[in-house]
């Protein structure tokens, strides 16, 4: 049974505060559990070998100088595998350990156990592995043509037919970003005495996890039980496997405790990246400026393995066209398979890309017609009630597109122009750029994302309430990675009951069930739907039990009268709600990509001010300013939090972050060359929130965190565009694009 | 070989292995895994000491050059009876806690920041602040708890 | 591992000397990036942290033990400029002068302005005593200086008071923790007399001779004169395309920030 409440009960710390977070002051004080803090009696160290070659035959593996080493206690390699050899969240194409192949340049071949960390170290050096090195496959439209693909897509929505009198075409590329969570992989794996093991772990998923671990262990589902461990932030990273396999299988083999850490440069090889992406794109509209076709071709490089792209490829697929009305498109996208490291998921999940070219065209196409860029936008602008140009599915939800783009314009500029502080002026401390070089640029965008999995995909979270004497457990599987969401459980709990005592327990995946992963936007409307169910659910049979109409710590109350403590109320039995939350059903795409494809929607606009120095290509983001649809702010802070990190990831996509390949392989796996921005970097950011509440979300919240990067980045860009009259169609967006070497 | 040590007002006296930093230490041998590990390269700040009243990088310190040294991590800023040091509750109350991988860092920094420069501006919040890495906030709630805490404006 | 803590000058100087194969250990910061990411495991240490003689600053002298976070003071704004730049302020905090001469890089922060200011690095060993080596005999490749074994650098002198007219600049790939994809130090006589030094555009920091030479013959230089100094140095130094820049941005960088460090100087 599902209860609904639309109107949060008034409670101190409810829906719409922005109450301290539990976790704040153990992580304040460094207490906090990280799951590389971890420790466990008789622990042993685990390391991984990795391929150092982009593509390679492996034609021998010896061990026995690394088992040689005093303090060794394992050496495995892929004949070590008990269950299925490969794992893999949407096909299991990918060994736990290569056997006769690498086919990505950091690929795991060989892992082993030791007494410490330094011991574990030396013996995966002293493991001789020979290889014979293969050409790799680095050019993704020539895996294209090869039909290396993962997945292709083609959307075809409208009359084919339709053209437009004025055309704008463009080529764009995206590089490959990584996540760079400060929290590298780590873990800790404790075998039980009866051949199954409990794994302590970083990971947005943990269900998900457990289904491919049981597989490749060859175990029953109840022998191996994953719980949460405290997690450094996540961004996509630990959205597909890394070392999880790896630990349990040490940890059985040796019967001991395995702790694993990855270091910087190991995380930047063992975790999936942002897909590289290449666009082609036609716009044509009318001369008053409606769009009438949209014509895209993009590849998106997957790497090695599929991991998770025949999903983001669906995203890129779908917004393709952006939030935009447009009455002819067709899209033919491929996910291709290649040998540079393989990509998944990463915050924005496939729209970044396309948002990217999609903006940076409608640009183009508003100086072809002579008008404005934001009316250009608010004329095709997509709202509820309109059909998404791609799928021609209907937006039955909230998606207030004018409205945000109305919103972020109408913020004030900065009325002072650059001063004399190096801080402020592109090139910072290293006074390369005086005041009178910098030219400003203020740029425009729109991105859209959908909230949820989609494509029929059984998107599910369950949530358990539990009332105490003490007040109310709401017991979860969802990862807090971060992002604050169990403080939005808490209050999510409390507006429910009326409750203000409420404590988030994270339930290892033998207790409760799947939560559903965290991204996609998805776990405040997903999580916080069950904890609302759960928890609205406690309160109704509470009140049952008392003939009473409204609980608060102290017990159940009847008009002015308390009718039974908590304690009371419990001496009859436990008062347990158990909810499992799903949003509305999607479906399958038809053969042309048409369909209900996805459950909800969310738009925000951005707006960066950009000084630059066109003379020496360098950048100093000044602002970027955003309206935001999200549904309701349960927490004002929290949702703050996350658009000025988001804003700040797509920042770090325009101007900074992208991983450099060679033939497949990374030379800049470290953060001396994988530069992330610092608070030098940071842009200051005023951000209206935009609240018309979504159905079904809980209390009308709807999922934001995506967002703030996705259109961050073509802001940016179009920001530089402006300032030095570049066209600049690839990220990272390099010094020698804008000086035009 | 044994190296002494004040760490957080306590002596100590503790084996340390070949040239392993203060910051493998200090997880690893003391008990005190609240300084992190995100890089091991110096550029992220994560693992912020005082090492004899600056901060540095305690990745970078060679853990057999710190004997005689006096040594504050994250652990030694909270007061007695857990009481926080104002930079964690400014902290606390501005949400610039999300993962809390950096906060350790950030804390180290930014106490020792306020002990010289009680009132600082944003742009000097940013300045000192420049070594520590953060994914997760964008910076912002950072400068605003820690610009001015006693309540002023930035 | 042993390690060896002299507390004055001559202890170090035995101690390195007893200990031929010793890797000297200062601030660490480029050190221990090797002990933590590159498996360096030295046998012996000699940490010179506390070596009082190596710490000291005075008219010409920069000993090689002063930190960053002290020449953010130095009396010479070229060097305070560039020491402002260097990591951040926990690496400004251990890392030292004596740091950029040991790793040789050519992207080291202070070397531009040594370079410029015809700085001679003075070393010593017990066997050898002193030697005094011009910085160009000293940086002598990427990554290589010119100390023998059981030598210990001391530091940095200066022939000659540097001129009020001086500046240094460095182009980054973001505002903070960059490393120099090009640099660059602009010291200016009275007289016109200039000197100009470049880092991370070359195997070493390096000197454009002839764009100096053609501007120190002006007195007060045209603008003419400007852009022709800023094409000849972008002429002269002879960068690499590598995974953080391209050859022809450096080389263009290099040009960029030479005029502008003339222009800064001449106003």
């Amino acid at each position: 049974m599902s209860t609904r409440l639309d109107t949060p009960i008034r409670v101190e710390g409810g829906v719409g505060a922005s109450p301290t977070r539990p976790d704040g002051i153990p992580k304040l004080r460094g207490e906090f559990a990280f799951s590389s803090d971890l420790q466990a009696d008789r622990q042993l160290w685990g390391a991984t070998v990795r391929s150092p070659h982009a593509r390679a035959r492996i034609v021998s593996i010896d061990i026995a100088p690394a088992l040689a080493i005093g303090g060794v206690h394992a050496v495995l390699t892929a004949g070590d595998v008990p269950g299925n050899p490969r794992f893999g969240q949407e096909r299991a194409d990918q060994p736990v350990l290569a056997r006769d192949e690498v086919h990505f340049w950091g690929e795991a071949v060989c892992i082993v156990a030791a007494d410490d960390r330094e011991t574990a170290r030396r013996a995966a050096a002293a493991v001789v592995v020979s290889y014979e090195p293969r050409e790799p496959l680095t050019d993704p439209e020539e895996a294209a043509r090869r039909g290396e693909t993962f997945r292709t897509i083609e959307v075809v929505n409208g009359d084919q037919a339709r053209r437009g009198e004025v055309v704008v075409e463009g080529y764009y590329e995206t590089g490959m970003q990584d996540q760079a969570m400060l929290g590298t992989e780590s873990g800790l794996a404790i075998p039980d005495s009866e051949g199954g093991v409990d794994l302590y772990i970083s990971t947005q998923w943990m269900h998900v996890d457990h289904r491919q671990i049981v597989a490749c262990l060859g175990l029953r589902p109840e022998q191996v039980r994953l719980h949460l461990a405290g997690i450094g932030g996540a961004f996509g990273a630990r959205e597909d496997l890394t070392l999880q396999i790896h630990l349990c299988l040490l940890a059985l083999h040796t019967g001991r405790p395995v702790k694993m850490v990855y270091d910087r440069a190991e995380s930047f090889a063992g975790h999936v990246h942002r897909h590289p992406a290449r666009l082609w794109y036609r716009h044509e509209a009318d001369r008053e400026g409606n769009l009438v076709r949209v014509e895209a071709r993009v590849i998106l490089d997957g790497g090695a393995y599929a991991e998770t792209s025949a999903a983001v490829l669906a995203n890129s697929a779908y917004f393709a066209a952006g939030p935009y009305r447009c009455p002819s498109v067709h899209v033919t996208a491929a996910a291709v398979r290649t040998n540079h490291p393989p990509a998944g998921a990463m915050r924005g999940f496939g729209a970044n890309q396309v948002c990217f070219a999609c903006e940076a065209q409608m640009d183009r196409l508003a100086a072809a017609l002579g008008i404005d860029p934001i009316q250009l936008r608010l004329r095709n602008a997509l709202g509820h009630g309109d059909h998404l140009p791609t799928s021609g599915q209907e937006i039955t939800g909230s998606l207030p597109t004018a409205e945000v783009i109305r919103s972020v314009a109408a913020l004030p500029l900065p009325d002072e122009g650059p001063g004399d502080d190096p801080r402020h002026l592109p090139g910072g401390l290293g006074l390369t750029t005086p005041r009178s070089a910098v030219h400003r640029g203020i740029g425009f965008a729109v991105g859209i994302k959908n909230i949820f999995f989609s494509e029929a995909f059984d998107d599910y979270a369950e949530a358990r309430a539990v009332l105490t004497p003490q007040g109310l457990e709401v017991h979860t599987a969802a990862a807090e990675v971060g992002q604050g969401m169990v403080t939005v459980l808490q209050q999510i709990a409390r507006s429910a009951t009326g409750l203000s005592r409420v404590r988030v327990l994270f339930d290892h995946t033998g207790q409760i069930g799947s939560a559903g992963s965290t991204s996609a936007s998805r776990q405040t409307q997903m999580t916080g739907g069950a904890t609302l169910e759960a928890a609205a659910g406690v309160r109704a049979e509470a009140l049952r039990r008392a003939d009473a109409d409204r609980l608060d710590d102290a017990g159940a109350w009847r008009g002015g009268d308390l009718v039974a403590t908590l304690e009371e109320l419990l001496a009859a039995g436990p008062i347990t709600h158990l909810a499992r939350h799903r949003h509305a059903p999607t479906e399958k795409p038809s053969p042309t990509g048409q369909g209900n494809l996805h459950a909800g929607f969310c738009v925000a606009a951005h707006r960066a001010v950009v000084d630059v120095d066109p003379e020496l290509g360098l950048v100093r983001v000044i602002r970027v300013d955003t309206a935001q649809d999200v549904g309701r702010a349960l927490n004002p802070q929290a949702v703050l939090g996350q658009i000025e990190g988001g804003i700040l990831q797509g920042v770090g996509l325009a101007v900074m972050e992208g991983l450099v390949l060679e033939e497949g392989v990374v030379r800049n796996a470290s953060f001396t060359d994988y530069l992330i921005p610092t608070i030098l970097d940071a842009p200051e950011v005023e951000a209206v929130l935009i609240e018309e509440p979504e159905p079904g979300g809980p209390f009308g919240a709807k999922g934001m965190a995506e967002l703030p990067t996705i259109s961050a980045t073509p802001a940016v860009v179009a920001a530089i565009r402006a300032a030095t009259g570049r066209p600049l169609t690839r990220v990272p967006v390099r010094p020698e694009d804008i000086v035009g070497l | 070989m044994i190296i002494r040590l004040t760490v957080n007002g306590t002596r100590q006296s503790v084996e340390v292995d070949g040239p392993e930093s203060l910051l493998h230490t200090l997880r690893e041998r003391l008990g005190l895994p609240g300084s992190k590990n995100a890089c091991e390269q110096g550029e992220c700040g994560s693992c912020t000491v005082l090492l004899d009243g600056e901060p540095v990088c305690s990745c970078l310190v060679m853990a057999a050059d710190a004997d005689g040294a006096d040594v504050v991590t994250v652990e030694g800023l909270a007061g007695p009876a857990g009481a926080l040091h104002p930079v964690q509750q400014a902290l606390l109350d501005e949400g610039a806690v999300q993962c809390g991988f950096c906060t350790p860092g950030v804390v180290v920094s930014a106490a020792h920041l306020l002990s010289i420069n009680p009132r600082p501006a944003p742009d000097e919040v940013r300045e000192a602040l420049a070594g520590n890495l953060c994914r997760c906030t964008g910076y912002g709630a950072i400068v605003r708890a820690l610009a001015g805490p006693a309540g002023e404006a930035p | 591992m042993e390690v060896i803590h002299p507390s004055s000058l001559d202890e170090a100087l035995d101690a390195l000397t007893a200990h031929p194969g010793a890797v000297v250990l200062a601030g660490g910061t480029d050190l221990m990036v090797l002990v933590n990411c590159f498996g360096l495991r030295p046998e012996v240490v000699v940490a010179v942290r506390r070596v009082p003689e190596l710490r000291e600053i005075d008219g010409s002298f920069i000993g090689a033990g002063v930190t960053w976070a002290r020449l953010e003071g130095a009396p010479w704004p070229a060097l305070a400029q560039a020491a402002r730049t260097v990591g951040s302020p926990q690496i400004r905090h251990t890392g030292t002068l004596g740091g950029n001469l040991g790793t040789a890089s050519p992207a080291g922060d202070g070397l531009p302005f040594l370079a410029a200011a015809d700085a001679v690095v003075e070393v010593a060993s017990r066997a050898g005593g002193v030697r005094r080596l011009r910085w160009d005999e000293f940086l002598v490749g990427p990554k290589r200086n010119g100390l023998r074994p059981g030598e210990l650098i001391l530091g940095a002198r200066l022939p000659g008071p540097p001129p009020r007219r001086q500046g240094f600049a460095k182009v980054g790939a973001r505002n903070a923790m960059a490393i120099a994809v090009a640099s660059a130090c602009l010291l200016r006589e009275e007289d016109g007399a200039t000197r100009l030094a470049l880092g991370s555009v070359g195997p070493t920091p390096l000197r454009a001779r002839r764009a100096e030479e053609m501007i120190s013959a002006e007195r007060r230089p045209s603008p003419a004169a400007v852009a022709e100094f800023g094409r000849l140095v972008s002429e002269e130094v002879r960068p690499i395309t590598d995974h953080r820049s391209t050859e022809t941005y450096r080389r263009h960088a290099a040009g960029v920030l030479a005029r502008r460090l003339l222009e800064r100087c001449l106003a």
